[in-house]
């Protein structure tokens, strides 16, 4: 009886550890290869929180799957342009990041952002730009959208271009000194013309694999993110990042918590825990973005301090785009259509 | 015996079927059912439908505003449609091409080693499409398996440019779905009686007329039945068109899946996923009375 007592015990003291255990997780929905391992690994040991990450592939998937009802995400990291429409839609809760420890470390310029005037949803993930980049053997020096919406002869077949309109259409906004959200319909026919135009030369419709076509050499130019150019360079791609005169789309991706996640305090802890510049230095070194914290960059490393995917020149035109009018919405998908059918 | 059990045979009989509606309930009928709802339904601006009923997403399918908001003939979404149908059935016929062959193959090795052939076919099942269909950018693309060859050798001077191109689509999709087709030709074939073969060629049949007459007659239940399995499923295929096409074609999956992300127009999404469903009714109904007549012509032979 006795015997049968202690077994009794141990299994119900294992029952409340697993319990305890249990209760300490998080889950992150984040887009592919943004989530450093090494940064997840810190956060577990210092916290003891287990931590599960999920990917997805566009601003555009991570709002219909939170609107169809996903459920069981803690964090997820929208751009600034689909803050507001998940605000709006009821899709994320204030988590009053104001308030937290670290916040004391977030850049001044990049306080009050009209995303998130008070910054009771967002904390700071990284922020970077969208341009293009281009193969050492192009003839180019990628000095101007031209070279990318109105391609020379050698681009012919050779140009690979984003599969989603949202940074395609803002950047042809920047060239052709159209306004972002442009809701006269005159306007976007020009983007439509230059984009139909553009796609003679287009070989692939691509936002994975855009290193790997260079390398190969199957384009010889591609719509790139800054970061990303950067760790495909590192990886051996001969690739150079431009920075046309017209200016480059900017974005600023944000943690924010979704309304039904269950462990909105350990989302809380996460985003404070990003807001130490220790740890926001190592999300910065990974992934080559620019961050909004203060006094990360005494632990850069020299490789990244003297990248210059990460250091654009001081008088680049960096426009960041707001939310669309459903109006302007529906005008840039029927342009998106009208190119790919 | 329980006194619960439904006295009559035929409430028994349902009640040991009950599990089966269950399962065609709630995994074919009830998505189904959402689908066609939604279909009829508003857009909601940021993803979503709202509860307002409207035909708005038929119209869209054959119709648009122009600027001066006329309402007038938009082939654009038909087009998408007719590319989509042209590729599948290119696609099912490579198949039958290079499937019927490997199934006849089969067929004729000795019974004990017909299961290890037909073990081999399965094996690429094991990897994701995914991984299988990328593995083709290096097979066909620039520097590739194909092309280093030929270049080394002088054959070629420049890139071959096989990649992004609508037969790298097309080898795409006929490397995905060959089993399919192997498969029911197979099944159709193992059964067929090679005394009749012998029979035809005693009776001056040649070679040509043999496989004419009598073997392709004989398991034509299984090529059409892997033409379906393969021409289904390459009509709503997005992986090969997207990664081996550079996506610069939008095929009706690619078309479903923009409304469901960039576009956020729910209604439409759905009514084109309904027009793809009624497709593929039709061609299952004409299929169903092919069969249907072939039974009847044997019943009177």
């Amino acid at each position: 009886m006795k015997r049968l007592l202690t077994i009794f015990a141990a299994a119900a003291a294992m029952l409340t550890l697993g319990s305890a255990k249990a209760s300490g997780e998080l889950f992150i929905y984040n887009w592919t290869e943004y989530t450093p391992p090494e940064l997840v690994e810190k956060f577990e040991k210092e916290t003891g929180i287990k931590v599960s990450v999920d990917t997805y592939d566009s601003n555009e998937t991570l709002l219909a799957k939170l609107q169809a009802g996903a459920t069981g995400y803690d964090l997820v990291v929208p751009s600034q342009n689909f803050v507001p429409i998940m605000i709006k839609e009821g899709l994320i809760q204030k988590v009053a990041v104001y308030d937290l420890p670290n916040y004391k470390n977030y850049v001044e310029s990049w306080k009050k952002p009209e995303w998130d005037p008070e910054h009771e949803y967002t904390a700071p993930w990284q922020w970077g730009t969208t341009s293009f980049a281009y193969h050492n053997d192009y003839s180019g020096k990628g000095e101007s959208l031209k070279e990318f919406f109105e391609p020379s002869e050698e681009l012919r077949g050779r140009l690979s271009v984003f599969p989603t309109p949202d940074e395609v259409v803002s950047l042809a906004n920047i060239y052709l000194g159209i306004p972002f959200c442009s809701e006269d319909a005159k306007q976007m026919k020009k983007v439509q013309d230059l984009l139909v135009a553009q796609k003679e030369f287009v070989v692939a419709y691509n936002n994975e694999t855009m290193s790997d076509l260079i390398t190969s050499g199957e384009a010889l130019m591609t719509n790139h993110w800054n970061g990303y150019a950067r760790l495909g360079r590192l990886a051996g791609a001969p690739i150079n990042y431009a920075y046309p005169k017209e200016g480059v789309v900017g974005w600023f991706d944000s943690l924010v918590v979704p309304s039904s996640a269950k462990n909105v305090e350990n989302a809380r802890k996460f985003m404070n825990f990003m807001m130490d510049p220790v740890n926001m230095a190592i999300l910065t070194e990974n992934q080559g973005y620019g961050d909004a914290i203060k006094g990360t960059a005494q632990y850069y490393s020299e490789e990244l301090k003297s990248a210059p995917e990460v250091n654009p020149p001081s008088d680049l035109n960096v426009v960041f785009a707001p939310t669309c009018s459903p109006k302007a919405q529906s005008l840039i998908d029927k342009v998106w259509t009208k190119v790919m059918q | 015996m329980s006194n619960w059990l439904p006295k009559s045979a035929a409430g028994r009989r349902w009640l040991g079927l009950a599990p089966s509606y269950f399962v065609i309930g709630i995994f074919m009928l009830v998505p189904m059912v959402i689908m066609g709802v939604f279909s009829f339904l508003e857009p909601n601006p940021y993803g979503g439908v709202k509860p307002v009923g409207s035909l708005d997403a038929y119209v869209k399918l054959f119709f648009e505003y122009d600027l001066e908001d006329n309402l007038v003939f938009n082939p654009g979404y038909l087009n998408i449609i007719l590319r989509s149908f042209q590729l599948s059935f290119g696609a099912t016929l490579l198949c039958l091409i290079f499937g019927f062959p490997v199934a006849y193959f089969i067929t004729l090795q000795p019974e004990n080693r017909r299961n290890l052939y037909i073990y081999l076919i399965t094996i690429p099942f094991w990897t994701n499409l995914l991984i299988r269909t990328f593995a083709w950018i290096i097979i066909l693309g620039r520097g590739g398996v194909i092309e280093t060859p030929l270049l080394w050798a002088g054959i070629i001077e420049d890139s071959l440019r096989m990649m992004y191109t609508d037969g790298a689509i097309a080898i795409g999709l006929t490397y995905s779905y060959l089993p399919l087709m192997v498969l029911p030709i197979y099944a159709s074939l193992e059964k067929l009686d090679f005394r009749l073969l012998e029979a035809a060629s005693d009776l001056y049949a040649n070679r040509f007329e043999v496989m004419t007459k009598v073997v392709i007659p004989l398991c034509k239940p299984g090529i059409i039945a892997g033409c379906i399995l393969v021409f289904i499923p390459c009509i709503g295929a997005f992986i090969a068109p997207n990664l081996l096409g550079g996506g610069k074609k939008l095929m009706l999956g690619s078309l479903v899946q923009f409304q469901f992300a960039s576009a956020r127009n729910w209604p439409f999404g759905s009514a084109l996923s309904m027009l793809l469903l009624s497709a593929v009714v039709v061609v299952l109904i004409f299929y169903a009375r092919a069969a249907k007549k072939r039974e009847a012509m044997e019943g009177t032979a």
